[in-house]
């Protein structure tokens, strides 16, 4: 049997999500960044909301995210996302909207704009992608950053006495009232990949509702930050990571 | 036509912004402006016009509701005081860098640091020069009265939209805080969003029978970035051409000029005529647009002046301009007071005689 008599629509298993452009994604193998935008961009073609979505890039290596997903986006400041997010939303309240940001962006100089955003229940989505580093300017510590673990900024590893303690933000926005949905997630194997995609729609389908925020976190790994190659680098997130930030629903009303 | 109604500078801003159909005001609270927010509060255009009303976090965030709001082609307005403006400025670079059209009012108070709640100038360098980093300007007004609080809100979209670009108005606390006499004008309605797809194509609109729609302040190509850049300075050779604003006081057979704006020229206007009643014939000029600033009308006045004189609520900062389109050619001098305090017009025709002796 020749190769083209396999290739058939009848014998499709698997395609290349519609809503995903042709340009050549800039993030290193192995990083969580481009599951998980293969992922949204399925939920919006899925739920045929392409021509409503709009997306909020942060500052941080998804500050392209632009250039990946069909749809109309807006790059905000560092940390500011939510705040574009607010009025976005407010302003156009027949969109979804969601922000997409990392751990030094939402958690570190944007603390204010996404403790309020929660707090005040805009009605948008939160995806947070935790890989507890700063993956753009080359591997600095984040909020996020464990205990001991060696960065460009931690070259001995994170102290508390020196540096402060790894901020469990999640936990947190789950505390705030206006969030209606708080869940952490990853995306390190077919099973968690599914399950991620599961929230991440169910998040989509909560903005229309005025339930209030859906926050998804997404642990993730960095492998040019963590410098452990990507099979490696899931094993240390799973034995690491999972532990201080475990995976499950926190919050589902 | 409206009514015409006693209100106070900060309360006209916020008829102007309902009246002239914006859809957003993001503020958070500061003084000598708060009563901007309070008054939409009081008003609750949400149930009349449909304009969104907020109160933010911070003025970080204010800001940035702004962009968020302006991305979708939306009439975006936030407004604050010199303390607050500092916390803009990230934000007003990336509006300016990303091409937004938003109005954004500054009400100087005394500054720096903390300060004073009383009035100030002295935002002039931040806000005409840019503020935020990188190479821009914006649109800056100056309003005079209350009426201008109130018309300014208006032209100031209608610049912002023209320019794409971020318009301040800057005015001071002594204009918003006084009450006037207001003229009220026909209300415009908002922009529905068929108007909104046809006046800015660009926008977050929903990605529908036509390429994505991006907003975005970044470009890692220096050749992109270069054309950017020359974009944005070919708007302001443009609005330098096209809209440049100011007044004329008693300045036909002047020999000696005032250059004044905000409360200053008021009070500026009657240091002139109590020059005149001793014979001195004094005008002033009144810049209206700070950027662009009307460096051609000061050239035209030059030739029949003895002296110039800049009269400010700082150390002296429109000055600097004011010298550049005098370029030597007569003396310019300068009066200010600084922290809070105003002059009063005899002190400021004292000013301009130890000058001009
Ligand atoms: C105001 C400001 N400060 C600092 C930076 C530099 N900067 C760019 S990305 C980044 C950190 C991004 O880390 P994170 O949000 O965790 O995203 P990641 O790259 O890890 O996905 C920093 C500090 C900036 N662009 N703007
Ligand atoms: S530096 Fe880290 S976060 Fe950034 S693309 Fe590479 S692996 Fe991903
Ligand atoms: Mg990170």
């Amino acid at each position: 049997m020749d190769v083209k008599d396999i290739i058939k629509p009848e014998n499709m298993v698997y395609g290349k999500t519609k809503l995903l452009t042709d340009n050549i994604l800039h993030y290193c193998p192995g990083c969580s960044h481009g599951v998980v935008h293969k992922l949204i961009a399925e939920v919006i073609d899925e739920m045929g909301i392409q021509d409503k979505t709009i997306g909020i890039s942060p500052v941080g290596c998804a500050v392209f995210a632009y250039n990946y997903i069909d749809i109309d986006w807006e790059e905000a400041a560092h940390g500011r996302a939510p705040a574009l997010a607010t009025a976005t939303k407010r302003l156009n309240p027949d969109k979804y909207v969601f922000t997409y940001q990392g751990d030094g962006d939402l958690a570190s100089i944007g603390t204010a704009e996404i403790m309020h955003a929660c707090n005040r229940g805009e009605n948008i989505v939160v995806i947070f992608i935790n890989n507890a580093i700063y993956g753009m300017t080359g591997g600095q510590m984040a909020p996020t950053t464990l205990l001991g673990m060696k960065t460009a900024t931690t070259p001995y590893g994170r102290r508390a006495d020196l540096n402060g303690y790894p901020l469990k933000i999640t936990e947190l926005i789950a505390q705030l009232e206006g969030t209606c949905y708080v869940t952490r997630q990853s995306v390190e194997t077919a099973p968690a990949v599914r399950k991620a995609k599961k929230a991440i729609r169910k998040a989509f389908e909560n903005s229309m509702m005025k339930k209030g925020t859906s926050f998804v976190e997404i642990v993730s790994t960095c492998n040019s930050g963590w410098k452990i190659p990507p099979v490696k680098a899931n094993k240390w997130m799973e034995e690491n990571m999972f532990p201080f930030y475990p995976l499950g629903d926190m919050k589902d009303r | 036509m409206g009514d015409k109604v006693l209100m106070k500078g900060n309360e006209a801003l916020a008829y102007g912004a309902i009246d002239c159909g914006a859809d957003g005001y993001f503020g958070y609270p500061i003084t000598p402006q708060s009563e901007v927010m309070e008054t939409l509060m009081k008003e609750m255009p949400w149930e009349t016009t449909g304009m969104v009303v907020l109160q933010a976090e911070s003025e970080t965030a204010s800001i940035n509701m702004v962009y968020g709001g302006a991305c979708t082609g939306k009439k975006c307005m936030t407004s604050t005081s010199s303390p607050g403006i500092s916390l803009m400025c990230e934000g007003l670079s990336y509006l300016a860098g990303a091409e937004l059209p938003c109005v954004v009012v500054d009400v100087v108070r005394g500054g720096p640091g903390l300060g004073t709640i009383q009035p100030g100038q002295g935002d002039y360098f931040q806000m005409v020069k840019g503020g935020g980093h990188g190479d821009y300007h914006t649109v800056v007004l100056s309003p005079a009265s209350v009426q201008d609080m109130y018309d300014f809100v208006g032209l100031g979209f209608k610049l912002a939209f023209k320019y794409l670009t971020p318009c301040i108005i800057l005015g001071d606390g002594v204009i918003g805080q006084m009450m006037e006499k207001v003229q009220l004008r026909d209300k415009t309605p908002r922009w529905t969003e068929e108007e909104i797809k046809k006046i800015s194509p660009w926008a977050c609109t929903g990605k529908k029978g036509r390429k994505r729609n991006v907003i975005t302040s970044l470009a890692l190509d220096p050749s992109v970035m270069e054309e950017t850049n020359l974009r944005l300075q070919a708007r302001y050779r443009k609005m330098e051409k096209e809209d440049v604003m100011f007044e004329n006081y008693k300045t036909e057979d002047a020999d000696y000029l005032f250059v004044a704006y905000g409360c200053m020229s008021r009070i500026g206007e009657t240091a002139v005529d109590m020059a005149r009643e001793k014979g001195i014939k004094v005008g002033l000029l009144r810049p209206i647009t700070l950027f662009p600033f009307p460096t051609a009308e000061i050239d035209r006045l030059v030739p029949q002046l003895k002296s110039i004189m800049s009269i400010e609520l700082s150390s002296g900062q429109m000055v600097e301009d004011v010298r550049l389109a005098v370029n030597g050619r007569v003396p310019v001098g300068f009066y200010g007071r600084m922290g809070g305090s105003v002059p009063s017009p005899e002190e400021i025709l004292n000013a301009l005689m130890n000058f001009i002796k």
